[in-house]
């Protein structure tokens, strides 16, 4: 077989999938068999991943680039969107407006987007990744037609999503114009050759370019978006928005700061932490004023992803071992969360079920549920024994080990406010239920949904207490991009100025 | 392998009690009776089989050790190390935990299974810091001791559980993220210096560092230690969270979480960072002194009973900053001998308030008065550990105060004067308390109450049993004690008499020009 073929193996069967769906659509249309379907080419490209990973690292065109870290972060993409596939099965079924078949569609096809993000290794199949996946979410955040803020929320991410790509491709034309190359690895090099020498155009283009990325990741001041596409979005798709969509473009700035040498800039470094430290503070201090359980999971996840900067502004080994594990950290408890949301919202009823004084007394009447939503926002606050304590550990010490003084301080302060208010969700799930019923009592749990919360619990708590095998994963796959990085510098000190 | 299973048995038998609950509610409640005392028979085999402390190398005397890997990318491992001082904190430990089983038996009706899964859990989490030697190890079980605390008192607390709840976990929580700063700080510092990366507490001892770098990261572990002990101005937390804890939960916060902080001191904050430790030692004890008088003066004036036991606890654990800061053997033992006075007496106080209150609906001791004529087991009881609380001689608290201010008087005379001032503001509060509650003309609607039952009766038998012996024969304590104090000193004797060498040299030399 082909080298570069196998390499590709997963994405064709991605692609494959969604062919598939498309024609099955065309011939009948049946929920369950599209979601089958949906499912099971997820996992065959899971599967495929295995086929891929002994001739990792290859070059697929000089576009992609399918290397450990590009694989890493892929499955934890696909698993991501299994979980959410699953999650939103039984919540389609209940909004009883179908048809559903294209929502798995289009959630294959930003998956693809995600896919080629995290492969790519220049600017053409970035902007092309990055508008792949865009472009499917917006279908996505305004499925449910009939919801008014659901549309409302597609509307504004259309907006967004423009705005977000004219920055991009304009900084990409400026940095093309100065550097007369697309690739990352040879601006890196140009960059590097000249340094000092860079001007106005590269450092506009360059600037822009974060621009864009920032507001993909929601980081402050780039986030104003994210409550309100968060809350008006249907839940599931909320936890994709948040999760895979974040993962897959924090994957490529990594890649893309790695390549293009972006450690040696001192400045450039001053405004990433900069933006950290807001993301860290504002997010969580806007989260502190919101009665929305939704919203306070925007906010949240504001600040978890300036805690994930933090370890990328470390750049060492340590550091990105660190976002890696932080990363897959972030998708489970983030998509667990939201699972929870989806899994007590009534769909039926036009919106989710996201006011904070519904979840009261939950514990008593759905103890199940509210007690996976514990542990889930404990991890998301950072107690053990859940990933998301080990992540935040992990964090600090690469901060710690890197000197990054202020960006740590905002992360110890940014987590005493976060306590706060996960707490505040806590406690509600545990006050006495208020002497009427809620609704969302009669139902009871879907099997999809409960498998998919157990499993997640399941990783949760034992990839918190025993992390050893996801640590050793994520340094196979960071191990590339860690010695490129060491490689510059060396490079670097060698060449007399 | 026999001390890991001194933390999960607690653990499994939460796990266990939970369900249990549908059974029979009284299910859960043997359980983890069951599971105290078999982690009390675990401890006492392993003392038996190492009666004589072994010697490790560098390490000093350790009644067992237990080592095995956990996350070897970051250099963590399962460390336990069981010496005299956490043997000491682990059988207080089990003991208040068995007498927080029995006292719930009939104040916790609802939810049963999930009250014992969170005390046993708190209970495993305190165990595991008292034997935790790898310092990853040692946060992850003092955040676990956390949360099942904050859920004891958020859910089955009194009138302002949620505010209390909430404020003691974000103080805690806060001081701890801190500590984790300054523990991954002295773990990078140790590996620019040797190239490991390692948790491990013996090797990190005696770290090179910066006397800069080194009262920094002391400083971290200090602030974690002394919120969760605490000491004055960090104290706000604790008469709120002790005031709307249920019974046990007051128990077990007072009884044992506040002596983490304490062990903390001992085992991590002075011999990690000597040089700074002695440096900062007035500072510390200065905050000592001030949290004796501050913490007597408030709790004299406080109504609510439970509010003035709170208090106490701030003025008592005041002393053993003192006794830890003097850094002498015979403060020391003064404050191992205080941390499990206070253990058995302020647990004994708090039982007492709270079946007052279960019979009287009422803390406010201004609705109190002349009890002893309608309770006189209970009236008796109270003013006994009231008593042994003020520092009669004969009981162990006298023994405590008395060592810790005879050690530090030796270093720093003036702290020790004021330091004496408290245990006479004790005797003010404590008399108070008697008066106000058991005293006086009896009130007619507090005629007919129940006095206490044999399951109370027992318990606090046998906490007067051991406040007693405390107080008559401490010898055996001080001998179990000694090992682990030894190691501790032996830690710090180094670096501290070359310290001492180096400034008297540079003295001698100043002199001579």
């Amino acid at each position: 077989m082909n080298p570069a073929f196998r390499a590709a193996l997963p994405f064709f069967a991605l692609s494959a999938t969604i062919v598939v769906i498309m024609l099955l659509i065309a011939v009948r249309r049946d929920h369950r068999l599209i979601a089958t379907v949906t499912v099971t080419g997820l996992l065959a490209s899971l599967a495929l991943i295995a086929v891929a990973s002994p001739v990792a690292p290859l070059a697929v065109t000089s576009m992609f680039l399918v290397d450990p870290f590009a694989l890493f972060f892929l499955a934890l993409v696909l698993l991501s969107t299994i979980a959410v596939v699953l999650l939103s099965y039984t919540y389609l079924e209940g909004t009883g407006d179908g048809p559903y078949d294209e929502y798995y569609l289009l959630l294959l096809i930003a998956t693809l987007g995600a896919a080629a993000l995290l492969a790519s290794v220049q600017f053409a199949s970035f902007f092309l990744g990055l508008e792949t996946l865009s472009i499917a979410l917006i279908g996505l955040i305004a499925y449910p037609r009939s919801r008014d803020r659901a549309v409302e929320a597609g509307l504004k991410y259309l907006l967004l999503a423009g705005v977000s790509s004219a920055f991009l491709l304009f900084g990409i034309a400026l940095i093309y114009f100065e550097f007369g190359t697309l690739s990352f690895a040879a601006l890196g090099r140009l960059w590097n050759a000249a340094p000092g020498a860079a001007d106005l155009y590269a450092d506009t283009g360059f600037a822009m370019l974060l621009t864009g990325i920032g507001f993909k990741l929601s980081v402050v001041p780039f986030h104003m978006w994210a409550p309100d596409i968060y809350e008006g979005a249907p839940a599931p798709v909320t936890g994709y928005v948040a999760a895979v969509s974040k993962i897959a473009v924090f994957g490529l700035l990594l890649r893309y700061f790695v390549l293009m040498g972006g450690y040696r800039d001192p400045s450039l470094l001053r405004v990433i932490a900069l933006v950290a430290i807001l993301s860290m503070l504002v997010g969580n201090l806007l989260a502190l004023l919101q009665n929305n359980v939704k919203r306070i999971l925007a906010f949240s996840s504001i600040a978890h992803l300036g805690y994930v900067l933090v370890a990328l502004l470390a750049g060492s080994m340590i550091g990105f071992d660190a976002a890696a594990y932080y990363l897959a950290a972030y998708a489970v408890m983030t998509i667990g969360a939201f699972g929870v949301v989806t899994l007590v919202s009534q769909p039926s009823d036009g919106q989710d079920t996201d006011q904070l004084d519904s979840y009261r007394g939950l514990m008593w009447t759905r103890p199940w549920l509210a007690g996976a939503f514990t542990a889930f926002l404990l991890s998301l606050a950072g107690i053990p024994p859940t990933m998301g304590f080990i992540a935040k550990v992990y964090v600090m010490t690469s901060g710690v080990g890197n000197l990054l003084v202020w960006p740590l301080a905002a992360l110890v302060v940014g987590s005493v406010i976060g306590l706060y208010y996960y707490l505040r969700i806590i406690v509600m799930l545990f006050l006495p239920a208020p002497g009427v019923t809620i609704p969302c009592v009669t139902t009871r749990l879907s099997w999809a949904g409960g498998v998919t919360l157990g499993a997640l619990l399941v990783l949760l708590v034992v990839l918190g207490a025993y992390p050893t095998p996801l640590i050793s994963a994520a340094h196979v796959a960071t191990t590339g991009l860690a010695m490129f990085n060491n490689n510059i510098h060396t490079a670097a000190n060698a060449s007399p100025p | 392998m026999m001390l890991l299973w001194l933390i999960l048995v607690p653990a499994i038998g939460g796990l266990l009690a939970w369900p249990a609950e549908r059974l029979r509610p009284s299910a859960a409640r043997w359980i983890s009776l069951a599971s105290m005392v078999v982690d009390l028979l675990i401890l006492l085999q392993i003392w038996q089989h190492h009666a004589g402390p072994i010697d490790i190398t560098g390490g000093g005397r350790w009644v067992a050790m237990l080592n095995i890997p956990w996350i070897p990318q970051l250099g963590i491992n399962i460390t336990l190390g069981l010496d005299g001082l956490s043997l000491l904190l682990i059988l207080l430990t089990i003991g208040l935990g068995f007498v927080s089983v029995v006292i719930s038996w009939s104040e916790i009706g609802e939810r049963v299974g999930a009250f014992h899964f969170n005390l046993l859990w708190t209970l495993a989490g305190t165990i595991g810091v008292f034997l935790a030697l790898d310092l990853f190890l040692f946060f992850f079980a003092w955040e676990i001791m956390l949360v099942p605390m904050y859920f004891l008192i958020a859910l089955w607390g009194h009138e302002n559980r949620i505010y209390a709840s909430i404020k003691f976990f974000l103080f805690t929580q806060g001081s701890g993220l801190l500590m984790l700063l300054a523990i991954l700080a002295l773990v990078l510092v140790h590996r620019r210096a040797t190239g490991t990366l390692t948790f491990n507490y013996f090797q990190l001892l005696g770290t090179r560092m910066n006397p800069a770098t080194e009262m920094w990261i002391m400083l971290g572990f200090f602030i974690a230690f002394i919120v969760k002990l605490p000491a004055v101005p960090f104290h706000t937390w604790l008469p709120d969270a002790h005031t709307e804890a249920p019974t046990a939960g007051s128990v077990i916060l007072a009884g044992i979480m506040l002596k983490t902080g304490a062990y903390g001191l001992l085992r991590f904050v002075v011999p990690l960072f000597p040089l700074a430790a002695m440096r900062f030692a007035p500072i510390a004890m200065l905050l000592g002194v001030i949290g004796i008088i501050y913490g007597a003066v408030l709790a004299f004036g406080q109504t609510d009973m439970k509010r003035l036991v709170a208090y106490s606890s701030v003025s008592h654990l005041g002393f053993v900053l003192l006794g830890i800061f003097a850094w002498n053997t015979l403060a020391l033992q003064g404050a191992v001998m205080q941390m499990l006075a206070h253990g058995v007496s302020t647990g004994a106080l708090f039982i007492t308030v709270g079946a007052l209150q279960e019979r009287l609906h009422t803390r406010d001791m201004r609705q109190m008065g002349g009890l002893w004529a309608s309770l006189p087991r209970l009236s008796a009881l109270g003013m006994f550990f009231a008593i042994a609380s003020l520092g009669l001689p004969g009981l162990g608290n006298f023994i405590g105060e008395f060592l810790i201010l005879l050690g530090t008087f030796r270093l720093h005379p003036v702290f020790a004067v004021i330091g004496a001032l408290g245990v006479i503001t004790a005797a003010a509060y404590s008399l108070i308390l008697v008066q106000r509650a058991f005293h006086g003309p009896p009130r007619e609607t507090m005629a007919a109450v129940p006095d206490l039952r044999m399951r109370h009766l027992a318990v606090m038998a046998a906490l007067s049993v051991a406040i007693i012996g405390l107080g008559l024969y401490p010898q055996p304590i001080f001998d179990v004690a000694a090992g682990g104090l030894a190691n501790l000193q032996s830690a710090t004797h180094g670096v501290l008499t070359l310290a001492a060498s180096d400034t008297g040299s540079k003295r001698a030399e100043g002199g001579s020009r």
